[in-house]
């Protein structure tokens, strides 16, 4: 036990704990050490990820030559330190804390969600006296409400502030705090709120009490009759690993896996809390067929059958040119794999899981995926990031936090924005301007580098050429070019820009110029895994070279097809054009649509219904946006009558008679990928290509960015999820007040916001953090489901 | 020796006039059968049989999910649901006994925190079909509320000893 890997000579102090002699780094707490060697201190207050409070005081010690026990994650080791944490004098001091804790903590472990897993609970049974000694009145705090995710039983907090910390250091912003003192001292919002921060779930695990527990698992099942099963999150390109609680095949809840590469011990609430969706009604339980306009179960094979039979109907008549094939972004990567085979073995080349992008001009010399360029983790340790077209809180929240760490760290965080998205920290510089203007900024940006008038195609050139920089600009050259370790990062709005390929190839000068790494963070939670299952119009999987080019997402949808099959797509949210997306199906002759849900819409569009097991009850991998490849069993019995979609897609296969079909495992599909593709480093780098031309429009144009919990169809049937703050901004329209003075409307007021023949009618919201000339106003949403394009023209008019 | 006393014993039949001697005392002695179903043993207020759920005086249910009787149950015949009802209370949805799995050890009972699941001295029960042998929470209830006073008298005799 003595020379412990890690701890540099010179940065090592040589202790003893319990007798036994070793050696630990300079500065570090007792506690630190301790944990590291497996001996147990017992604590409330102490959490590894969070700053040192020593408020609890459960986790004294005894320490030779001092008189009184000392706390052990406040005390720093010194040379020569001996440590004892069994002696009468430490245990007396932790037994004593108990007894003093116990007294105002209620007897009610019973109805308690946390009993079971409660921290108090098993200390108490280490620590605690048989029999009280207090006989006076206990203390009872009112309950609060602070939103739909998290459930307070406030008699029972402890005061170890773990909650107050955490949202204050982690997630940013002090929204928990304590009024009052001693035995007064309350947690709470102060004045009653919903807590607004997308990672405030993480307050139920580290309450080391009931006293802040899960609203939608509340009572519902104990945790001895949980089975834990790992698995990865699928709704954000981050891939957040998980544990998923089953009780008997049903999920009941799902808690962070720790892995200090991705998400540490954290999880976005909207991973924590998107199961609810699994049980939701719109579950597709049986395969489907219409007939006459009537829907009928009917069993897998007749509705396989009647699938391929229409899918061949269509290409036999029309060509295999006129069917469409769109795949989720959120499929497996076994899933997109055999869809593409089904698909490319049938003659489609139609196919793509890109659907909020609108811009391919560059798909042809595009590398062979998006991707971060760097690890997860490298993003908290850099200087300074250029971040493009994104909103990280919202989008990706545990890239957000790496960002605020690294922006809390000293890092020069910057901004090219349509929207001036709230960050919970200082941010260097930031241009927020329109989506039409954000070529022009990032232009200025990069013309600020001299060597930036380089090779690139000539739009960009001509946009550099033309670009006229400010002072803002140049403070980001001079940020980015300055950095030791400097970023590119390009979002899912930048990805969402109708000019995507302009700003793509910007952000590779600038990147370029200032030798930052350029960063892409895809669509969804596999992303990246389409582009390598090969789910793209122009490319098979591992990027090899296909015969002939198809239309892309954008293209299929805008020249409506005969025949779609859709993976996992609800096209009236998933797609970028909704309203042309409903249009372009109910067009259709046939529509095969494989997913976990069927709305009403989808019922009201589709022909063919198959039901297929989201994340929780199928085998598949989700390749991140790091690249890495993280693979998960399934984990829930399957609903009714589903499967899961690869071997709905190898079953589809041999229905037309395919060769190739004949896959025992999702492994197996995934080996052979692996295998095809060897060994590659994955970067962004791209050769010049064609780009996008300009399209200048006048008027107000829309800002339409993925609203946080209307990214997949799971999170979309998510009560809780529905019912928070977010959800209910994103069903707004909103502009600043400058605008709505122009257009006549108030805070409150019901307007009508036209997209050509599309319209919706939705409620106003005046917020500042919007440009001049534009409507903020998210897509995926119910209120967005009638409208047109993410970004483009729209017009306003009050009802 | 022993051989000779063992022969005069089976020539004159000793083991049987033993045995007999019972029978005769039996025979003239007061009888100790009882005459089931008209007559019963007497019971222990301790007795384990059919289980019930009991209320409060005040009607409400005394059961609080808290889901240790299913956690103790070595014959895993209990199976329990819960939710927070519209009080905000916590409460079972679903509350399932299976008699066919049930060994009457009274763990059950032992482990409740709020005295709500109990076994009664009901031990004359019998199922004519299938499924009869789960008992709903609404059946245990019942139960409950037609031998409480019984339950009752029960529980207060046994308190000092718990």
């Amino acid at each position: 036990m003595s020379a412990r890997p890690g701890i540099p000579a010179d940065d090592a102090v040589n202790i003893e704990i319990n007798g036994q002699p070793c050696q630990a780094r300079k500065g570090a707490m007792i506690i630190e050490v301790t944990d590291d060697l497996g001996i147990s201190v017992p604590r409330f207050c102490y959490h590894k990820k969070l700053s040192v409070a020593a408020n609890c005081r459960m986790c004294m010690v005894e320490v030779e030559k001092v008189p009184k026990p000392l706390p052990a994650c406040a005390t720093p080791v010194a040379e020569g330190m001996k440590i004892f944490t069994k002696s009468d004098i430490a245990t007396g001091g932790q037994k004593a804390v108990m007894e003093f804790l116990l007294i105002n903590h209620p007897l009610d472990c019973p109805i308690c969600d946390q009993g079971g897993e409660c921290e108090l609970q098993d200390l108490a049974l280490g620590y605690g006296r048989d029999i009280s000694r207090f006989a006076e009145k206990k203390r009872v705090v009112e309950d609060k409400f602070i939103g739909s995710l998290i459930a307070t039983d406030m008699t029972r907090c402890i005061h170890c502030t773990r909650c107050i910390r955490m949202l204050r250091e982690v997630a940013g912003k002090m929204e928990l705090g304590a009024t009052g003192r001693g035995e007064n001292m309350k947690i709470g919002t102060y004045i009653e709120k919903s807590l607004e921060s997308e990672l405030s779930g993480n307050v139920i695990d580290v309450c080391p009490v009931g006293a802040l527990t899960s609203k939608p698992f509340r009572f519902k099942a104990r945790a001895w009759e949980l089975q834990q099963s790992p698995t990865v999150a699928p709704h954000d390109c981050v891939g957040s690993n998980l544990f998923v609680h089953t009780r008997r095949g049903e999920v009941m809840r799902v808690v962070p896996r720790e892995n200090e590469e991705i998400n540490e011990v954290w999880l976005s609430d909207r991973d924590r809390f998107s199961y609810e969706g699994l049980s939701s009604e719109d579950r597709l339980t049986t395969p489907m067929v219409k007939v006459d306009g009537q829907w009928q179960t009917v069993d897998w094979e007749t509705a396989l059958q009647t699938a391929a039979e229409g899918i061949r109907a269509v290409i036999d008549a029309h060509g295999a040119d006129q069917m469409g094939v769109l795949v989720s972004p959120d499929a497996t990567l076994e899933e997109m794999l055999l869809t593409q085979a089904v698909a490319r073995g049938v003659g489609i080349n139609n196919i793509d899981h890109r659907l909020r992008q609108v811009d391919f001009t560059d798909q042809d010399t595009a590398p062979l995926c998006p991707t971060l360029g760097q690890s997860v983790e490298a993003l908290e340790s850099v200087d300074a990031v250029l971040v493009i077209g994104s909103n990280p809180r919202k989008d990706q929240p545990i890239i957000g936090h790496r960002l605020r760490k690294a922006a809390v760290a000293g890092a020069q965080v910057m901004f090219v924005n349509p929207i001036d998205y709230e960050f919970l920290f200082d941010v260097h510089a930031k241009a927020v301007v329109p989506p039409s203007q954000m070529v022009a900024s990032l232009a200025a940006i990069a013309a600020c580098f001299p060597e930036a008038a380089g090779s690139s195609a000539d739009a960009v050139k001509a946009a550099i050429s033309a670009a006229n920089p400010d002072d803002t600009h140049r403070a980001m050259a001079k940020a980015l070019k300055d950095a030791g370790k400097a970023t590119v990062l390009l979002g899912n709005v930048a990805t969402a820009h109708p000019r995507f390929s302009v700003i793509k190839a910007l952000a590779a000068v600038i990147a370029g110029a200032s030798g930052a790494v350029l960063s892409v963070l895809t669509d969804g939670g596999n992303g990246v895994g389409g582009w390598l299952a090969g789910v793209l119009p122009h490319r098979g999987p591992a990027g090899t070279a296909v015969s002939t080019s198809g239309l892309d997402a954008q293209a299929m949808l805008a020249a409506p097809r005969k025949g779609y099959l859709l993976f996992g797509v609800e096209p009236a949210h998933d797609c970028e054009n909704p309203a042309q997306a409903t249009q372009a199906l109910a067009a259709a002759d046939i529509v095969v649509s494989i997913g976990a849900f069927a709305s009403d819409a989808m019922k009201e569009q589709a022909d063919v219904l198959l039901p297929t097991g989201p994340f929780t009850e199928t085998s598949g991998t989700f390749v991140n946006a790091e690249g890495r490849w993280q693979s998960f069993s399934g984990i829930a019995t399957p609903t009714g009558d589903s499967r899961p979609g690869w071997k709905v897609m190898r079953v589809l296969g041999n229905q037309f008679g395919l060769d190739g079909f004949e896959q025992q495992s999702s492994e197996e599909i995934r080996d052979a990928l692996q295998q095809q593709l060897g060994t590659v480093a994955l970067d962004n780098s791209q050769a010049v290509g064609a780009v996008a031309g300009a399209a200048v429009f006048e008027g107000l144009e829309r800002i339409g960015d993925v609203a946080i919990n209307a990214v997949d169809a799971l999170v979309r049937r998510a009560p809780a999820l529905q019912a928070t703050p977010d959800t209910a901004a994103a069903e707004l329209v909103r502009l600043n007040a400058d605008q709505a003075e122009k257009f006549g409307v108030r805070d409150g007021y019901t307007v009508t916001v036209r997209q050509g023949d599309a319209s919706a009618t939705m409620d106003v919201e005046i917020c500042e953090r919007v440009p001049d000339g534009c409507l903020w106003i998210q897509t995926g949403t119910q209120a967005a489901a009638s409208l047109g394009a993410a970004f483009g023209p729209i017009g306003i008019e009050r009802v | 020796m022993d051989n000779f006393t063992n022969f005069l014993k089976s020539l004159f039949l000793w083991e049987l006039l033993k045995g007999m001697r019972l029978t005769g005392r039996r025979l003239f002695s007061r009888k100790i059968t009882v005459q089931y179903p008209e007559e019963k043993t007497p019971q222990s207020n301790r007795f384990r049989g059919l289980h019930a759920l009991r209320r409060y005086p005040n009607g409400e249910e005394r059961c609080i999910a808290c889901k240790l009787c299913e956690a103790v149950c070595p014959a895993l015949a209990i199976t329990i649901e819960a939710e927070e009802r519209e009080d905000g209370t916590r409460r079972t949805t679903r509350y399932d006994i299976d008699l066919f799995k049930c060994i009457y050890c009274g763990f059950c009972e032992e482990s409740c925190p709020v005295d709500s699941i109990v076994e009664t001295r009901v031990f004359e029960y019998a199922f004519e079909n299938r499924g009869e042998n789960i008992m709903t929470k609404d059946m245990l209830l019942e139960i409950g509320d037609k031998y409480e006073a019984q339950i009752a008298v029960d529980r207060t005799e046994d308190a000092a000893y718990r």
